[in-house]
């Protein structure tokens, strides 16, 4: 026998060699579980996906034609690590609209913002620090948190968003215990995944125990453009300009395919984040930041996140409707804006152990476990509306009714012992 | 065995992947590694979903063999070897009539016990069973006959979906949910502690060969999803730690096991070895997994055969009929 059965065959022959935070990747069952989801049977009301049909693709064809002709061999370029400069200028109008008043100094341009949040956790995290967070918080940030071996410490958060007094609390109880708390972690407007908005009421105190405690707030907003009859509040980075870092994205107002975001930050941290991203990618691409400019400068960009404005809107309704007709005891978060409904199923049901069921009955969600990074949330979860048109979110949320009644039927069959 | 070197004459290959079950993202992972198998050996391949298009699909490529790479319902079911059958179009793989059998657990156990093969006692139990009967009275009789620990697993299903080992009575009820979201028909089987192996079947025309055994030592201690799709998880030893005797034990319940269940082409038969050396049956496998970390494809490795050669091989051995 060689020595190779002798010590079996782990099918990686690296596994010693793996940094420890590379424990953090693993197969998940419930990942693989929504490859169903691209059967177009399949009713999708997991992914949080733009409906970028509602994007006339001339006006990127446009962009892309004027782009090439004028300045071509810069856009397939190298740029520069902090981003390119017209572009830049354009986002601090954008910014503007939610009140954010800033220089092009201190803009970074991001591979979509997410990349921007991985960025900050690698210059702020070490391993066992923490991240306080609404309760419950993105995924995807939930994920890098982990990925950098950060724990999260979530807040109570409620139709108001997230509470101050509970804010409060939560650092005063993690400081007794003497935990290094990096930062706040907010989706300030219809946060992903409850769709709740923090209200103009809650903001300047959430800053004000911020500032007192010496806590950098990370404020993420993707989707504050996206409301439905009225503006948010203005952006904490409007009032704060030392104790918040605000990420914002193109992935929502436009498209998530040019992988574009930005990140406005106090110089100090700027510096450093333009150091990192140089050092990882050398300078985001190019290419996709000419044509966000190009598109920018030429097309009626604000008339086209009404268009998306009207369409998720519309979308909301039809998932609410469907909601009361469906499923009228369960309670849903009723958002004013972005993408996501949140649900609480009744006591006893796991979204999670729940997911095979609705595959069988083709309809997706995503569970309410991903969304906490305390292993809670197990009766919760998101209905994203923004894809699927108001016909399919019908039919996917009288399947889901199917699906929690089937469980419910289940969870009572085997309710002894 | 196997005939070496490239294809001769290119068989036109359609590869069937994906498919709407819980195992699509392992069907469609198989799909690609087949696929790309074949093709590296000199076939013709196209990869097709199994969709509304099936039959236009099947009618445009005229594929001289299909090769159905579906894990899960509707691929191991029977239903759609049994529309293949209709197209004429040779396919690898068991026959609907004998995947129909294997792929339910509880009835391949049924066969396979009849051809003197040990298998877990066991009781298999469909959904309405505990709806109209008190299941804390059912349980509490089920497990009365077959003491804890014990399996908990959907009768159809694979990549240990919705199985849970129960150690602890409280954590019964829990487990019966967890299969029951799966399929609603489920066995609880006996648990036998032991060595767990992996037996894949090969048949090109001459017979059924049993390819070198697979031990499976996953490091949590359970060959859960995770465990089997995770490199690094599970600790694979070809051939597995075992006697001559017990070797060649396995051996003959693989291919009885391959036989008795009608299986055709290739198959693979789980099974696990006992402190007494007693080689127990748990399931057959119509379409095994054929992923980068999957068992087959490992055998055949260990043979001393290419995955391409072996793949093409089946595909001419299903043309041949």
């Amino acid at each position: 026998m060689s020595n190779e059965q002798q010590q079996g065959n782990n099918l990686d022959s690296w596994l010693d060699a793996y940094a420890a935070r590379a424990e953090t990747l693993a197969v998940s069952e419930v990942r693989a579980l929504f490859s169903v989801v691209s059967r177009p049977e399949v009713v999708s009301l997991a992914g949080g996906m733009p409906y970028v049909a509602a994007l006339p693709q001339e006006l990127l064809a446009k962009a892309y034609h004027d782009l090439m002709a004028k300045k071509g061999n810069l856009a397939i370029q190298y740029g520069g690590g902090q981003g390119d400069l017209v572009l830049r200028d354009q986002i601090r109008e954008l910014m503007a609209l939610e009140g954010i008043q800033s220089s092009v100094e201190d803009l970074v341009i991001t591979t979509g913002s997410q990349h921007g949040l991985d960025l900050l956790s690698g210059l702020f995290l070490d391993k066992g620090d923490v991240v306080v967070a609404e309760g419950p918080s993105y995924v995807g940030a939930l994920g890098i948190f982990r990925h950098y071996e950060a724990e999260v410490e979530h807040v109570y958060t409620d139709h108001d968003g997230m509470s101050p007094e509970a804010l409060q609390e939560t650092i005063t109880k993690l400081k007794a215990e003497g935990r290094k708390i990096k930062f706040l972690y907010l989706v300030p407007n219809f946060a992903n995944p409850s769709g709740v908005t923090l209200s103009a009421e809650r903001r300047p105190k959430i800053l004000e125990i911020c500032k007192r405690e010496h806590i950098l707030i990370i404020e993420d907003n993707p989707y504050g453009l996206l409301y439905f009859d009225k503006p948010v509040p203005d952006a904490l980075r409007a009032v704060e300009e030392e104790g918040v870092v605000y990420l914002g994205s193109f992935s929502k107002i436009l498209a998530p395919g040019f992988r574009v975001g930005y990140v406005l930050a106090p110089p100090a941290i700027r510096d450093k984040m333009v150091l990192a991203q140089e050092s990882a990618l050398l300078c985001p691409s190019s290419f996709t930041q000419m044509m966000i400019s190009e598109y920018l400068a030429n097309a009626d960009w604000k008339g086209q996140i009404d268009t998306f404005r009207g369409v998720y809107h519309e979308r909301k309704d039809a998932a609410l409707a469907a909601m009361h007709e469906y499923l009228p005891d369960l309670h849903t978060t009723r958002p004013d804006g972005g993408f996501y409904l949140w649900i609480t199923l009744p006591e006893g049901v796991d979204s999670k152990a729940m997911l095979p069921l609705a595959v069988k009955e083709l309809v997706a969600y995503t569970p309410g476990t991903a969304f906490y990074g305390d292993g809670t949330g197990q009766n919760k979860l998101r209905i994203c509306y923004s894809y699927p048109t108001p016909d399919q979110i019908k039919l996917g949320i009288k399947r889901l009714a199917n699906v929690i009644n089937l469980q419910t039927e289940l969870l009572e069959t085997f309710k002894g012992r | 065995m196997i005939p070496k070197g490239k294809a001769a004459a290119k068989l036109r290959i359609q590869v069937l992947a994906g498919g709407i079950s819980h195992e699509r993202d392992i069907s469609l992972k198989s799909g690609r590694r087949v696929a790309d198998a074949l093709t590296e050996f000199g076939a013709t391949v196209v990869i097709r979903e199994p969709d509304a298009k099936l039959l236009v699909n099947i009618a445009k490529d005229k594929p001289d063999v299909i090769w159905p790479v579906l894990h899960g319902a509707s691929g191991e079911d029977g239903a759609l070897r049994d529309i293949l059958t209709l197209t004429g179009v040779p396919f690898v793989g068991a026959s609907p009539e004998a995947a129909r059998l294997a792929w339910d657990k509880s009835i391949a156990k049924i066969l396979v016990a009849r051809a003197g093969i040990q298998t877990p006692p066991s009781i298999t139990l469909p959904k309405e069973t505990f709806r109209e009967l008190d299941a804390e009275s059912v349980l509490k009789t089920v497990t009365q006959a077959i003491a804890l620990p014990v399996v908990v697993k959907p009768a159809r299903g694979g990549s240990a979906q919705g199985v849970s080992i129960v150690t602890k009575i409280e954590d019964l009820n829990r487990a019966m949910v967890d299969a029951y979201v799966y399929c609603d028909v489920v066995i609880i089987e006996k648990l036998i502690e032991g060595t767990e192996l992996a037996l894949s079947v090969i048949d090109l025309g001459a017979g059924p060969i049993a390819l070198p055994a697979v031990e499976v030592v996953p490091r949590t201690g359970h060959f859960s999803y995770e465990e089997r799709y995770t490199a690094g998880e599970t600790d694979y030893f070809i051939p597995a730690r075992l006697d001559a005797k017990t070797s060649e034990a396995a051996r003959k319940v693989a291919v009885t096991a391959h036989e008795v269940l009608g299986l055709r082409h290739l198959s693979r038969i789980d099974m696990i070895v006992d402190s007494s050396g007693v080689v127990w049956f748990l399931e057959a496998n119509v379409l095994p997994g054929l992923t980068e970390t999957s068992l087959l494809p490992m055998a055949i490795t260990a043979s001393g055969n290419s995955l391409g050669e072996v793949y093409y091989s089946l595909a001419e051995a299903a043309k041949r009929g």
